[in-house]
Order: structure tokens, then C-alpha cells, then sequence
């Protein structure tokens, strides 16, 4: 019997959170459990606030989680895993990009954004672990702020660890052939800030 | 085989293998994925139509000449098309025809929450509702079938989350080719809805609704699925695959074809449970009809008729309903309250900013349409007074002018809205001597749901090259007096026609020309940024709502406001802020030689 495992990547659209919720559903899929996922689509991926919800199980029937059963919350900037994280359960897992990206509200003085120290203590309290990893910067190394997707899933595949081989195979189908070798380093980068 | 495919991708398989020939519909979200995935099919012959009406009479024509056919379309798309689906239910076909209605609990992307199953019994033809992407596929392929059986048009109805999930499933094969088609039928009395006839074809449609609701009782995804007997639930789509998560001992019947409803079936599993729940999204569809066969069942008593209805609230209402125990789960902390939100935005370089910053700024009443340019309705701009259906806007602005108004109307309409719904609208206002400005955003393409083509394109969704419409010309030959033609990108120009047609005592037309970034090389374009000695944190760029444009930490001495800023890695360079700027503090980063070739 497998174990019941759910996901949750909360991001802004234009980060990729799709794509990475696609490469995870695969890997789950190869792995040899049903998955669903879900997304959301449509005009939210202008810039707005963005979720995937991904479950890997024996059997799976609901595409979305419940609050508070998240094992793992993968957050690819501050506010955004700060805003999902009553989906995470106490014994979960908090993998969080080191990122903060300013919505309008705040670029135009409507509202403040919360310190970094704060979210991080409200992180805290929630789930057991909370890792805070460089994704964006290690993306920017590799001259593509567009491989942040990829640093995060090879992240979260470190925390898993699950077979490499597999999340190689779902990036070489999921990705352009021309921009596969950088895919690559993105992934076994971001595996390597966890481990 | 099987592969992981998203509801949509899963209905375009499913028109692969139900041997469909053709297939229109009009973009909106959550259904346009659909037709974008059948382009893979070179089998069948896709388009975007104009609208949701004439994508559904086309596939009546080639349903009338023996093609089987399939139209996609968002929930308030159905509106626009019903009147033409209401006489394919009257007439019937030559070959199966299936209309995809994606509707959207939540509200993730559309104006109402409206529940299309509705149209099922109002139209009276049958309504196929899948809970996961295998069944989006196989009920394509099943309503296929129904439809050349009953001689009847076949709504299958997803919802957001059923289009946009995903999950596994087992593909199988496309039947045989069919050859050409023979002569169109001359079959008056039963395609020529002439009031004759029709009157003739009502009985046929009354008999035909009794002899799917003989047949809802044997097909396969209508079951009893026997657990404890002391609860049974009653629920249809993805609902139920929530439910079975609450609810793991129940005994449950899913209902898979929720139009006509299977009588006998209802009633068996109304004798085999004590208690009976009826868990479905927004309105109580089943509800009313079972209750109706004088079966007691509670739904709505429980479950809200507003938003989606996640698992998490069936669980919560359950448990206080006392339907199961209060589970120890674990509790999340939550968020707090004071989180700054992130609405969607206009993107950086995005040719609407212009239009939105002048209506701001000269504080016109403006009537709104549908597409990305409603995000001019929120802050900072705020400059979109009203917002209904396609193509309202240029009603609504002539029923503005009629009013007598102390202030000149104005309204915005997109290219493609503007193709979808508003030309009747501005040919009324020229002949009914209206007066206002319709600004048509032309960025050349449907943006919001993910570019598709229109006819201001020259290439068709298939990519064959096609005439492209010119919106000028069309304009002028609708009769329209004072039409101006402006780079959406030159702010001095574009306030400068505004004012003149704003002035003008009649109907007038600006065309706000700027390629959707999406569809532009804009890549090439160098990035700007800020001399912080010349900023005075005047804060007219701020006004702009670009994403690129930052607070920077440098504050100015006097005002102590915060200066300005531009992330190089957003902005692609469309001058708009620099333009606005007082001081002339933007400009162009300075290119490096070396990057260059």
C-alpha cells in the first residue's frame, strides 16, 4: 500500500508553479501511484497569486487538499507561502524560496509587507520543519530566473529522496530540448541545496 | 496506455476517439484548453469561431450534413449560444453533435456563478456530468453515441475543477474514418423549424425526453455503490469524489447523467438507505426533482448554494451536522488577515496601461467589457464603471449618451469582444445617432484566455494564413464619423485624440493600436531605469500600475516620499513611464556594446 502524499505550491503567476506541479505529477505517476492534480488557470496568471494542488496516493478521489493536510507547502516567494499555510499539517514540511516579490498593493502604498523574520516565525509554528533555500539566487547563477521552477523541484526531490533518475526522465520530456542541459543543472542544483 | 491529462485535455481525446469531424467554439476560461488540445488531432477540423452562437449553428450545419460535431464553450458562453441549441434539440441530426458547456463555481474567471445544468430541462435534452478526466473523455465519447441514438444534441458539463484538474487516463482508438458526405438533407419538416413544423417536432421532443429517462436507468455511470446503509448520498461531477473522502463507509449513488434522472434507480436506493443526502455544487438541481418524486432528501438545508464546495466543507458541515465525528485532524495555522493581496495586473508592457491612465486621469464615466483590460477597474487606475457580458459595453455607452449625461461617455471594448459582441451595438448607435467614445483596445489577439485567433488575425487556430479583418475600415463602413487610429504606446498622441473625440457630439471610435506582449518580439526591447537624482517621488509613475516600477529605497529630502524604481528584469522597455515622467528621471539603460549580435 502507498503512502498518502500531498503537495501544495503556492506562488504569482509567471513563476512556473504550473510547469513544476506537471513535473511532480509525473514523477508520481512514474513512481507507480494515482495522482491528481489541480490548477488554477485563467487570469490569475497575470501576475495575480497562484496554487497547485498535487496528491500522490494508492487511490486518489478529491484533486484538491483540505486545510491542514499539506505534507509538503512549497512556496516560491514569502508572502505567497505565508498566504497558503493553513493548507500545511503540523507534521508537514515547508519548503520556501528565499524571495520577495512586491504586488502592486504594496509597490503603490496600500499596503505593508510583512517582514521576513515574521513570516518566518508564523512558518514555524505551523509546520515541524521550515526550509528557507536560495531558489531564485541559484536560478540567477545560472543566468535564467525562468529555472526557479526546476531549482524548487529538485529541492523538494532532495527532500523526498526519491530517484533522481525519475525527475531527469519527467524534465527531459517536460522541457524544450534546447534549454534541457541548463533544466538539468537547475534541478541537480536545487537537490543539492537540501542535502 | 495511460497518461496524467487535465479535463480539457481529456475532452479533446475524447473527440479524437468519439470520431468527431468538427469543432468551434469561442475562448473562455475554464474551457479553452479544450479546442487549443484538438488542433493535435489533424483528423478534425477546429476553429474559433466569432462567438459562442455562431460556433454552435456551424456545428448544427455540420451535424445536419452527416459530420459528427462538438462545441466548447465557458458557462455564460451557453447564453449566447442557446438560442441556436434550443433548435438543434427540435430538428435532431444527422450525426452526433455534443455541446461542452465548462462551468465555473468559485467564480475563478467569469462574471456569475450561474449553474448551466439548468439549460438541460429547460432546453430538454440529456446532460452528461463527468467527476475526472477519464470520464471527461468517455462521456465525449458517450454523448456521441446518445445523441445519434435519441436523435438529440448532448450537453456535457464540466466545471472549473473538473477542466483544470488532472488525472490518469486510458486512451483508446479513433473508429474508421468516415468518407465525404452525401447531398444535404432537403428534410424540411424536420430541419426547417418553421412554426408548422415545429409544432409538429414537439411531441417528438416530449417522447424523446421519456425515452432517455428509460435509458438514464441502465447507463453504466448512473450506480449504486452499496456501503452502510444508514447513510446514502446522492451526488454527480467532482463533488462526489469529495464526498467519498468525508464520507468513506456511505453508501453512495452517482449519478453520471443527471438529465432526464433514472426514476427507478433513485427509488431503489431510497429503499436500500435510512437516510439520504444530496451533496451537489450550487443549486439544487437533483434536489428539487427527487424531492419532486416525493423521495425526503436534504441538500441545500446543509450545503451552500454559493462557491465551490471544497472537501474541506463538507467536512467541516458534516461534522457539524453531527454526520461524523469531530475528526482530530491536525489544525493548521492560519494566514494573517492583514496579508497584502495580489490581484492579477496589466504585465509590463502591456498596451491597455495608456488608455487606463488618461481615463484616471480625466475622470470619465466608462462603460467596461470583457478581457484583460478590466484590471483598469482596480486600483490604480479605477477607471472601468461597469462590466456585465460581451460586448455590453457599447450598449450600456448608448444607453449613457441617451440619458443626457453632464459628462461625455466613454467605453472599452477588446478586439476580439469587439468581434464577439459589439458590432451590432455600434451599428445601432450610428443609426440611432448615439453619442460617445468606443476606445477598441486592439492588441491583437483574445489575451485573457490565452491568445487565441479572431478575425482581426491572419491565421486561423488550425495556423493556416487567413485574411485579416481591418478594424478601421469595418468602422468606417459601419458608418461611424470621427475614427481615430492611435499607437496604444504614445501617451502624448493618445490624450490627444481622446480629447478630440470626446468632444465630438456624436458616436466616435479610437483604435488604441499595441501588440498584447504575449505576441509581440518585445524581448528585443532594452529595459529602463531611474536616475535617482532626478526623481522627486512625485509619484505619477506609481499611477502607471506597471509590476517593473518599485519602490526604491532612496527617499527624497523634501517630501520624504520613497523614490522610484525599476526592476530590469520585468520591464520590456515600452516607454509608456518614461513618457509620463515630469522630470525625465526614466530612461533607456544604456545598451552594452558587447552584447550585442
Amino acid at each position: 500500500m502507498k503512502r498518502d502524499l500531498r503537495f501544495l505550491i503556492s506562488g504569482v503567476g509567471g513563476q512556473g508553479t504550473v510547469l513544476a506541479s506537471d513535473i511532480l505529477s509525473d514523477v508520481g505517476i512514474s513512481s507507480g501511484y494515482d495522482v491528481k492534480k489541480s490548477d488554477i488557470l485563467g487570469l490569475a496568471v497575470r501576475g495575480g497569486a497562484v496554487v497547485s494542488h498535487v496528491r500522490w496516493a494508492e487511490k486518489v478521489h478529491a484533486p484538491v487538499l483540505e486545510e491542514g493536510s499539506a505534507d509538503y507547502l512549497v512556496g516560491f516567494e514569502w508572502v505567497e507561502t505565508l498566504r497558503r499555510v493553513s493548507y500545511v499539517g503540523s507534521d508537514g514540511t515547508i519548503l520556501v524560496n528565499d524571495c520577495r516579490m512586491d504586488p502592486i498593493s504594496v509597490s503603490s502604498g496600500e499596503a505593508e509587507y510583512p517582514n521576513r523574520e515574521e513570516i518566518l516565525a508564523i512558518l514555524k509554528k505551523a509546520a515541524k520543519n521550515v526550509i528557507v533555500i536560495p531558489g531564485l539566487q541559484t536560478a540567477l547563477d545560472l543566468k535564467e530566473a525562468r529555472v526557479l521552477n526546476i531549482v524548487m523541484m529538485g529541492a523538494l526531490s532532495g527532500l523526498l529522496k526519491s530517484e533522481e533518475f525519475l525527475w531527469e526522465e519527467v524534465i527531459q520530456r517536460r522541457v524544450p530540448q534546447k534549454y534541457l542541459d541548463l533544466n538539468r543543472k537547475a534541478y541537480r542544483r536545487g537537490r543539492a541545496l537540501v542535502s | 496506455m495511460k497518461v496524467l491529462l487535465s479535463g480539457n485535455e481529456a475532452i479533446a481525446r475524447g473527440a479524437y476517439e468519439a470520431g468527431i469531424q468538427i469543432a468551434a467554439g469561442y475562448p473562455g476560461t475554464p474551457s479553452s484548453e479544450i479546442l487549443e488540445n484538438i488542433t493535435q488531432y489533424k483528423e478534425i477540423y477546429s476553429e474559433w469561431s466569432v462567438n459562442e452562437k455562431v460556433a454552435m449553428d456551424m456545428a448544427a450545419g455540420a451535424a445536419y450534413s452527416g459530420r459528427r460535431a462538438m462545441v466548447t464553450t465557458k458557462q455564460v458562453g451557453v447564453n449566447v449560444l442557446s438560442d441556436s441549441l434550443f433548435y438543434t434539440v427540435y430538428t435532431g441530426l444527422e450525426a452526433g453533435l455534443v455541446v461542452v458547456t465548462a462551468d465555473d463555481p468559485g467564480m475563478f474567471s467569469s462574471q456569475n456563478e450561474q449553474d448551466n445544468r439548468h439549460y438541460a430541462k429547460l432546453g430538454k435534452f440529456p446532460l452528461l456530468e463527468p467527476a475526472d478526466s477519464q470520464e471527461c473523455k468517455d462521456f465525449v465519447i458517450q454523448g456521441i453515441a446518445i445523441s445519434e441514438k435519441f436523435d438529440v444534441p448532448v450537453m456535457v458539463r464540466t466545471t472549473m475543477r473538473t477542466s483544470h484538474s488532472k488525472s490518469v487516463v486510458i486512451l483508446g482508438e479513433r473508429p474508421p474514418e468516415k468518407g465525404g458526405v452525401g447531398p444535404f438533407p432537403r428534410n424540411m419538416e424536420k430541419y426547417n423549424c418553421m412554426c408548422l413544423y415545429a409544432k409538429k417536432r414537439h411531441p417528438v421532443v416530449e417522447q424523446r425526453l421519456l425515452n432517455l429517462a428509460k435509458f438514464a436507468e441502465t447507463f453504466s455511470w448512473n450506480r449504486i455503490e452499496w456501503g452502510d446503509r444508514k447513510l446514502g448520498i446522492i451526488s454527480c461531477g467532482v463533488v462526489l469524489e469529495y464526498a467519498k473522502e468525508v464520507f468513506p463507509q456511505a453508501s453512495f449513488l452517482k449519478l453520471g447523467m443527471t438529465y432526464p434522472l433514472p426514476e427507478n434507480l433513485i427509488r431503489e436506493f431510497a429503499r436500500g438507505v435510512e437516510r439520504i443526502l444530496v451533496i451537489e455544487e450550487l443549486d439544487p438541481f437533483l434536489e428539487e426533482q427527487i424531492k419532486a418524486m416525493g423521495i425526503a432528501v436534504v441538500g441545500k438545508e446543509f450545503f451552500p448554494p454559493c462557491d465551490e464546495l471544497l472537501p474541506q466543507t463538507i467536512r467541516r458541515i458534516a461534522a457539524e451536522k453531527g454526520l461524523i465525528p469531530e475528526t482530530g485532524k491536525k489544525t493548521g495555522v492560519s494566514s494573517p488577515a492583514s496579508l497584502p493581496n495580489r490581484s492579477p495586473v496589466l504585465c509590463p508592457g502591456c498596451p491597455h496601461r495608456t488608455s487606463f491612465y488618461l481615463l484616471n486621469k480625466m475622470k470619465l464615466p466608462v462603460a467596461g467589457d470583457i478581457g484583460c483590460y478590466n484590471l483598469g477597474t482596480l486600483p490604480p487606475f479605477s477607471a472601468q464603471h461597469t462590466m456585465g457580458s460581451m460586448g455590453a459595453s457599447i450598449g450600456v455607452l448608448h444607453g449613457m449618451g441617451k440619458s443626457g449625461p453632464p459628462e461625455h461617455p466613454v467605453c472599452t471594448i477588446g478586439d476580439s469582444t469587439f468581434f464577439h459582441a459589439g458590432i451590432p451595438p455600434l451599428l445601432n448607435m450610428v443609426h440611432n445617432k448615439g453619442i460617445g467614445t468606443v476606445i477598441i483596445l486592439d492588441n491583437r489577439t483574445t489575451a485573457m484566455t490565452g491568445h487565441q485567433d479572431h478575425p482581426g488575425i491572419d491565421k486561423t487556430l488550425l495556423g493556416e494564413p487567413t485574411k485579416r479583418v481591418d478594424i478601421y475600415g469595418l468602422v468606417k463602413a459601419m458608418g461611424v464619423e470621427k475614427v481615430l487610429q492611435v499607437n496604444a504606446f504614445d501617451v502624448g498622441a493618445m490624450e490627444k485624440a481622446l480629447k478630440e473625440c470626446t468632444t465630438f457630439k456624436g458616436t466616435s471610435v479610437l483604435i488604441a493600436e499595441g501588440e498584447c506582449v504575449f505576441v509581440a518580439p518585445t524581448h528585443a526591447r532594452a529595459a529602463y531605469e531611474v536616475d535617482v537624482d532626478l526623481c522627486t517621488a512625485c509619484g505619477l509613475c506609481a499611477k502607471l500600475g506597471c509590476p517593473a516600477i518599485v519602490k526604491a529605497e532612496a527617499v527624497h529630502p523634501k517630501n520624504k516620499r520613497n523614490k522610484s524604481g525599476i526592476n530590469p528584469v520585468l520591464c520590456n522597455g515600452c516607454e509608456v513611464c518614461a513618457q509620463v515622467c515630469p522630470t525625465g528621471a526614466i530612461r533607456k539603460i544604456a545598451e552594452n556594446p558587447g552584447q550585442q549580435g
